[in-house]
């Protein structure tokens, strides 16, 4: 398991976790169950958390895939320059925020499974990583337009007194071309 | 149309039965739980979150039935086998087996969120009854004990505990609550772990995450064993129309004993058991395939990074296009991974070329370089072959083969059978003419195949055999500097790229006139378009066989298969 970057998982796991709380949170609100004020908290949270994660980061190796219409967030989470960034921040911050979920049934699975996230992103970033903004890559220039541009010089010729026919000695006038001229073989 | 419904047609008549079976289930039990009368008293209680509650339990106890069966890969492999009579159609279906194990996981997470919110909203509601919230038949019923005489109805037994953490209480101090709990956390650890970005990345994670699944099975099949779900007992005697206003007087009056209640027998292990203990032995049998000998007949490493393995193991038996799953203890207990064989059934040896392709493939590759000469290589397991053959390839008389990219793999074991087959005059082999289309973006990494191609081309010349194979190598990947290179060594005889008598060509090939040339060539014969590729590619083939197949029996007809290699 060498290579692996643990930020990836946790992301999946925290975007899962997100919309389990988001779920508990409105049963809980719509089915008007005693602690709806915790459940109500969960919506919330569970909102920020999906927004917060939906963005993926950057790979440090390799190609990173987006997700579907990721860019606006990615901005946004960017905004926060290195709140978002670091992990520890995240950690703590799942962990806080998943803790009022325990006082209710409806939330405690979201509870049980942000807490898990936040301690995947612990780890995460006990190995030194942090969240990257996947931006649009500029156009690469094409190299100097090799093909595009027409030569600036003539064709390297023989000076003109060769070049010059010399009617009365055809033989000596003739010359090696640098390049085979025929048309086929 | 036609052309879809032959390829298609046994995979979505599969799904359709695959969901009128779930949606039967979903609707009968729903029904059975909403109508049933040994159940008014709980749904007086619980309303229809109980049939919203329990018809999801029935379509998850046959969904988990089937996730276990896909992915017994040495069972399909035998089912496979045994179905040689009844055609490739129903036998590539097995090839298909992991999309399926993801689908059915679709559904069981789906269903397990029914099951979960429906059952929140009982667990609430059996907690608002308890505590006098709604009418005095609720109170009564939640009021009946579990003593001697008397059997209860809602499993909330004590008020003692805080109001608001009663459901959290009862969900951790009752069997199915406390299962429930635990499988719905692994099974959510599993499924994020198994999204494809995690799996492409990081196979290890997603593989020793996804034995979770033993923790699932097994809170499974406790789930139901605190018997939480309670029915009516003595209907006969207590009628619950004559009765359910006169709760004051149950056990009082003779037409109103006191209600009975119990709960339903579990019934989730009688589905699971089968395919658990079908697992089990798929699991034996991959340790005893592992635990079988394989020797290595030759070990040789390919330029650019590729690791030829020559195997010889006893009993082994292949065909062509199937592929083997390889352990290396040394490298990683428990990791098995999946290659192509490249040589043929007529070899007595199988051999596989290993690109590096991550960590086990570089680990690999370094312990053979570091192996003396002549030396065995490190203990292998060898579970397989696996796969369905791709046999339709020599029925026919002229052969269109399509390789792209790494898909060229398993052409190496079929021109390399069709090539002894035509050697011994195998009359299996009714193929005379075979057209090759190997496309890739660079060559790096299949000089090998080029070898292999080398070697055939040799062989023809000797036997004057030149027509038999017709190559065509497109590198669609080039740039300037290849155009410089083969411009400049545009007269010599043999490729720059390749070392072939054949060009290769650059970008992409002009199927127009390919199959307007094989049209050609072959004016009265039935051509058989295989492919290995990608599915943009498969769409722009079969479009090319159907416009240049001649309605004319006597005329070449051509027809694409769609191969899974």
């Amino acid at each position: 398991m060498g290579k692996i970057e643990w930020a990836m998982w946790a992301n999946e796991q925290a975007l899962a976790s997100g919309l389990i709380y988001l779920t508990g949170g409105i049963v809980g609100v719509a089915g008007q169950f005693r602690g709806w004020e915790y459940a109500a908290f969960a919506v919330a949270a569970g909102a920020f958390v999906c927004l917060l994660e939906y963005p993926r980061s950057k790979r440090s190796k390799g190609t990173g895939v987006e997700r579907t219409g990721q860019y606006c967030f990615t901005v946004c989470v960017k905004a926060f320059g290195p709140l978002t960034r670091n992990y520890y921040v995240r950690a703590f911050l799942h962990a806080a925020l998943c803790v009022p979920g325990g006082f209710m049934l409806a939330t405690v699975l979201g509870c049980v499974c942000l807490g898990i996230a936040s301690l995947i992103y612990l780890v995460a970033a006990i190995r030194g990583e942090h969240w990257e903004p996947i931006l649009p890559r500029k156009e690469v220039p094409k190299p100097a337009g090799s093909i595009n541009k027409p030569p600036q010089n003539p064709p390297p010729r023989p000076p003109p007194e060769t070049r010059r026919k010399r009617v009365e000695d055809l033989e000596g006038a003739a010359y090696d071309n640098a390049i085979d001229v025929t048309a086929d073989e | 149309m036609a052309n879809w419904i032959i390829n298609n047609g046994l995979t979505a008549f599969i799904l359709v039965v695959w969901m009128g079976i779930n949606t039967f289930l979903f609707v009968w039990f729903y029904f059975f739980y909403d109508l049933g009368e040994q159940f008014f008293y709980t749904r007086h209680l619980l309303g229809s979150a109980l049939a919203w509650a329990r018809a999801p339990a029935a379509v998850l106890n046959f969904n988990c039935l089937l996730i276990l069966l896909p992915v017994c890969r040495n069972l399909l492999s035998l089912l496979r086998g045994s179905f040689v009579c009844c055609g490739r159609t129903m036998r590539k279906q097995l090839d298909h087996n992991l999309s399926f194990h993801k689908l059915v996981a679709y559904m069981i997470a789906l269903m397990t969120a029914v099951h979960m919110i429906a059952h929140l909203l009982n667990v609430e509601w059996y907690n608002n009854s308890r505590r006098g919230v709604y009418d005095k038949l609720s109170l009564a019923l939640s009021n009946l004990e579990d003593t001697g005489n008397t059997t209860y109805l809602n499993p909330i037994r004590t008020i003692s505990v805080d109001a608001q953490q009663t459901p959290t209480y009862l969900v951790f101090t009752t069997i199915a609550g406390l299962t429930g709990v635990v499988i719905t956390l692994a099974l959510i650890l599993i499924i994020t772990s198994s999204m494809e970005v995690i799996r492409r990345s990081y196979f290890e994670v997603f593989w020793y995450t996804h034995h979770l699944f033993i923790i699932f099975f097994a809170g499974l099949v406790f789930h139901g064993a605190g018997r939480i779900v309670r029915n009516q007992q003595n209907l006969k005697e207590h009628n619950f129309t004559f009765c359910k206003d006169r709760s004051d007087d149950w056990g009082r009056i003779p037409e109103c004993p006191v209600p009975q209640f119990a709960g339903g027998f579990p019934q989730t292990w009688m589905w699971v058991i089968g395919p658990m203990i079908l697992y089990l032995c798929e699991r034996l049998l991959r340790f005893v395939r592992y635990m079988q000998t394989v020797r290595y007949r030759k070990i040789v490493m390919r330029p650019s990074k590729v690791l030829e393995l020559q195997l010889v193991k006893n009993g082994f038996k292949m065909e062509v296009g199937q592929y083997v799953f390889l352990n290396c203890p040394a490298i990683s207990q428990l990791e098995w991974h999946p290659f192509t064989m490249t040589s043929a059934p007529e070899e007595d040896f199988f051999s596989i070329h290993i690109r590096s392709a991550g960590d086990w493939t570089d680990k690999l590759i370094s312990i053979m370089q570091e192996l003396p000469e002549g030396a065995q290589g490190p203990k292998m397991g060898v579970d397989g072959p696996f796969g369905t053959a791709s046999e339709d390839v020599f029925d026919y008389e002229v052969s269109m083969l399509v390789g792209a990219g790494i898909g060229v793999t398993p052409f190496a074991s079929i021109l390399k059978s069709i090539w002894y087959k035509f050697k011994d005059s195998n009359p299996k082999l009714r193929t005379r003419k075979i057209y090759f289309y190997w496309l890739c973006r660079e060559t790096h990494a299949f000089e090998w195949f080029a070898d292999l191609l080398q070697g055939l081309e040799k062989e023809m010349e000797e036997r004057g055999m030149v027509d038999f194979l017709t190559y065509k190598l497109f590198l669609t990947g080039w740039d300037q500097s290849h155009a410089n290179h083969a411009w400049v060594h545009f007269d010599e005889d043999t490729d720059v790229v390749t070392g072939l008598k054949q060009k290769t060509q650059y970008g992409r090939p002009a199927w127009d006139k390919e199959f307007e040339q094989v049209r050609k060539e072959n004016p009265t014969s039935v051509v058989g378009t295989f492919l290995c590729g990608p599915a943009a590619l498969a769409k722009v083939l079969e479009k090319k066989c159907a416009k240049y197949s001649d309605v004319d029996p006597r005329k070449t007809k051509f027809y694409f298969n769609k191969e899974n290699f």
